[in-house]
């Protein structure tokens, strides 16, 4: 075992002046981690085994907040499972729709400019807006589309308003917004090496082999990042769904007729629902953190994971 | 320059240390405030008062009310801010301080047990008992009740709403109808009547018995039963109180009867806004319609092309004595237990909500139903017949309301959820499913304690 020597006064004080010089320079983004990320999550945290209504002062709960979320609230598990099922299937659609018109747009010979400019303005729209245009849209009585489904003698789905059709219906709406992700996925298209291309037709590729081989490498850090915020940004999923089931379920809410989120018949109650509802409607500061800690949680362990499994997708430079 | 972990300590260690200081304070503004603040001894003061109305007539006559209190009380200044949602005015409640206001209204009587329980709005039975006023001689039953929770009377009345029965008589003539019906039996055999189908749907609906079709909400039928949702022991007994089920298989009875969940439903997606002209009464796709007294304004500013007339809502027949009570709800009003200008806040509270001639003249401007029982039966009233319906079911000793809970509204969700499945035939077990939200319920309140 070596011997260690006691390291000279001198020497300390300089490591000190660099600890305080190097804490100077870190400062403002310790402070807004810690204002804005730390303290709001240790907060969470703590709030999530307390009894809080927002007005009295907490007392320490235990695990009673857990206890009640799991056991005895019975929205749960519905607003997980419709979470859940936003995230494998809007976030995947997204994903496959924002390339698949991304490939199509760059390929475009003429009229590439509006089709653009067509595929991504919807994305502009506010999406309170674009919800109550669609929940208008897709009125099961009065709408357009289903009088033009009636007309072609198909089948008219209750959308909105039936329990099976509302994520798809909300799935659409979010496949229309689709400009954010065709925008940077044209761009990650347009950054493949021509060349490679060039090879791989010598080589006698066939269309699919040089998408497999040539494109979804060179592009896959931006599938990647597309997938994470995409699974990030679902997982906060709150507006769109709260204003389809109110417009749909018509029912504005006050003493005696409560409005549910969720409708219809919970099909679009989310998490973040949940915490606006157990927070701010039924004063449980303490079950409403518990939901936030959770969607916290499966929001990292699906970033990690995705960034563990698309690490080996990566090229090194 | 490389950063190792002894670097980062400082700031991770005074980081950590802000964090904890900050969640051990957990932030909570409200307390006791000032008890006699010098008003009555003729000193300034002056209180802000948040309110929720936002149209022009609304405001003006509150500001109009305010500027009466002001003339009577001249060493009471009101700081009037409207159009305040309810989540902004429990946040400054949260954050109590100089800038949070003093009087407070909320248009919900959802929250009235949270603000009593967690003191978060002064108990004013005392400050009733000090002036002599008896609040069961002063406001109408429903209304005292929705107002208080297990004996605080942390809020009361300022204007109410009371439900009824909607009628187009030019409809009723048609189908040879003379009479509005006044118990259930009657009412389903005139809706019966009064329906017109077209295809799969229907020309003219007699009533839209769906839960879904605006106010047709289950608590707004439990009104005609009584219904008292929770028992002595506040325990929940929507499982044990008859009244319950019975009202959710009349009502499911009703849209077999007219042709089915998903056929009323489909209907029912076809209507316009509720508070429009497209209003499915106003525009005649429904004979009837259980509404609330606004409803008689907004008739009169549409000008439907049919007449129409008022009733109160009919009741179960095993209950026809009880016909003329209704569903009842309304605006509250509160003094924030952290406010330092109690004894001004209190002038005006108590003008706002007892003052007669201030009552009705605000009553009339807004076209709801007064709060106080005197100001029910006033002279001054604008009220032509069909808005006298609606004064008469606020009067009714048998009008119910959905009574204040620690967790707000959450018993009422609970049960609208079961009353959604059992009308659309997805829940078929009535018993099991009234024991099930009962469960829900008590759960819900006991995590709220």
């Amino acid at each position: 075992m070596a011997l260690q020597l006691p390291t000279p006064p001198a020497l300390r004080r300089k490591r000190r002046r660099e600890a305080v010089r190097t804490a100077a320079f870190l400062s403002p983004w310790l402070i807004g981690f810690g204002v804005f990320f730390a303290y709001p999550l240790l907060s969470t945290v703590y709030f999530s085994f307390m009894r809080y209504d927002g007005f009295t002062a907490p007392t320490f709960a235990g695990l009673k907040n857990w206890d009640y979320v799991f056991n005895h609230y019975p929205f749960f598990w519905t607003g997980l499972g419709n979470t859940l099922w936003l995230v494998a299937v809007m976030v995947t659609l997204r994903v496959a729709f924002g390339l698949g018109i991304g490939l199509l747009i760059t390929k475009v010979k003429t009229g590439a400019g509006f089709f653009r400019t067509a595929f991504y303005l919807p994305y502009l729209a506010p999406p309170v807006a674009a919800t109550m245009a669609f929940a208008f849209l897709l009125n099961p009585g009065t709408g357009p589309v289903n009088h033009l489904l009636g007309k072609l003698g198909l089948p008219q789905p209750g959308w909105f308003t039936d329990p099976s059709w509302s994520k798809p219906a909300l799935t659409l709406l979010a496949l229309w917004g689709i400009g954010d992700l065709m925008v940077i996925f044209m761009a990650a298209l347009l950054d493949v090496p021509r060349e490679q291309y060039e090879a791989a037709e010598l080589d006698g590729a066939s269309p699919w082999q040089r998408f497999r081989y040539v494109t979804l490498p060179n592009i896959s850090p931006i599938v990647q990042f597309a997938v994470v915020t995409g699974v990030i940004q679902t997982m906060q999923y709150y507006t769109q769904a709260i204003v389809a089931g109110k417009v749909a379920s018509g029912v504005i809410g006050g003493s005696g007729q409560q409005f549910e989120p969720g409708y219809p018949h919970g099909s679009t109650w989310t998490l973040p629902q949940m915490v606006y509802s157990l927070g701010f409607q039924r004063f449980d500061t303490g079950s409403a953190c518990v939901v936030a800690v959770i969607l916290f949680a499966i929001s990292m362990a699906f970033t990690s994971v995705l960034l563990r499994r698309g690490a080996g997708l990566v090229g090194e430079d | 320059m490389v950063i190792n972990r002894s670097t980062l300590r400082t700031p991770a260690a005074l980081a950590s240390a802000a964090c904890l200081a900050l969640l051990a304070t957990a932030c909570t503004g409200t307390g006791d405030g000032g008890g006699d603040d010098g008003s009555a001894a003729g000193k300034d003061v002056t209180i802000t008062f948040w309110h929720g109305w936002s149209q022009d007539n609304e405001v003006k006559a509150i500001n109009d009310n305010v500027a009466a209190f002001e003339k009577l009380h001249p060493n009471i200044h009101v700081k009037v801010v409207g159009n305040i949602a309810d989540d902004k005015s429990e946040q400054a409640l949260r954050a109590g301080g100089p800038d949070a206001p003093d009087v407070v209204s909320s248009f919900t009587t959802d929250n009235v047990g949270k603000f009593c329980a967690s003191n978060v709005w002064t108990d004013l039975g005392p400050l009733l008992k000090k002036d002599g006023i008896d609040p069961a001689a002063t406001f109408p039953a429903a209304m005292l009740q929705y107002t208080q929770f297990k004996g605080d009377q942390c809020s009361l009345p300022l204007l109410g709403d009371a439900y009824g029965l909607y009628y187009n008589r030019t409809a009723f003539a048609a189908a040879g109808i003379t009479a509005p019906p006044k118990t259930f039996s009657e009412f389903e055999a005139d809706a019966a009547k009064l329906t017109v189908p077209d295809g799969d749907s229907y020309k003219q609906l007699g009533f839209m018995p769906n839960y879904h079709g605006y106010e047709t909400a289950i608590a707004h039928y439990l009104g005609q039963y009584g219904s008292t949702y929770f028992g002595a022991d506040g325990r929940s007994n929507v499982a044990t109180d008859p009244t319950v089920a019975a009202a959710l298989t009349w009502q499911k009875s009703l849209v077999d009867k007219l042709g089915g969940f998903d056929r009323l439903e489909k209907y029912r997606t076809g209507f316009g806004d509720e508070f429009s002209a497209k209003n499915p009464f106003t525009t005649g796709q429904v004979a009837m319609a259980l509404d609330g007294e606004w409803r008689t304004a907004s008739l009169a500013e549409d000008k439907p092309a049919f007449e129409w007339a008022t009733a109160p809502f009919p009741v179960p027949d095993d209950q026809a004595a009880n016909y003329g009570r209704g569903y009842q709800t309304g605006t509250i009003v509160g003094i924030a237990k952290g406010s330092r200008k109690q004894t001004a806040a209190w002038e005006l509270v108590k003008y706002l909500t007892t003052d007669t001639d201030a009552v009705v003249s605000f009553a009339n401007a807004i076209h709801n139903v007064p709060s106080t029982l005197a100001a029910l039966s006033s002279p001054k009233l604008d009220a032509d017949a069909n808005f006298r319906t609606f004064l008469d079911i606020a009067k009714n000793p048998h009008s119910a309301t959905t009574p204040a809970s620690i967790n707000g509204g959450a018993y009422q969700v609970s049960l609208q959820n079961l009353s959604y499945e059992v009308e659309a035939g997805r829940q078929t077990d009535l018993g099991a499913g009234l024991t099930a939200t009962a469960k829900e319920i008590d759960a819900a309140v006991d995590q709220a304690k």
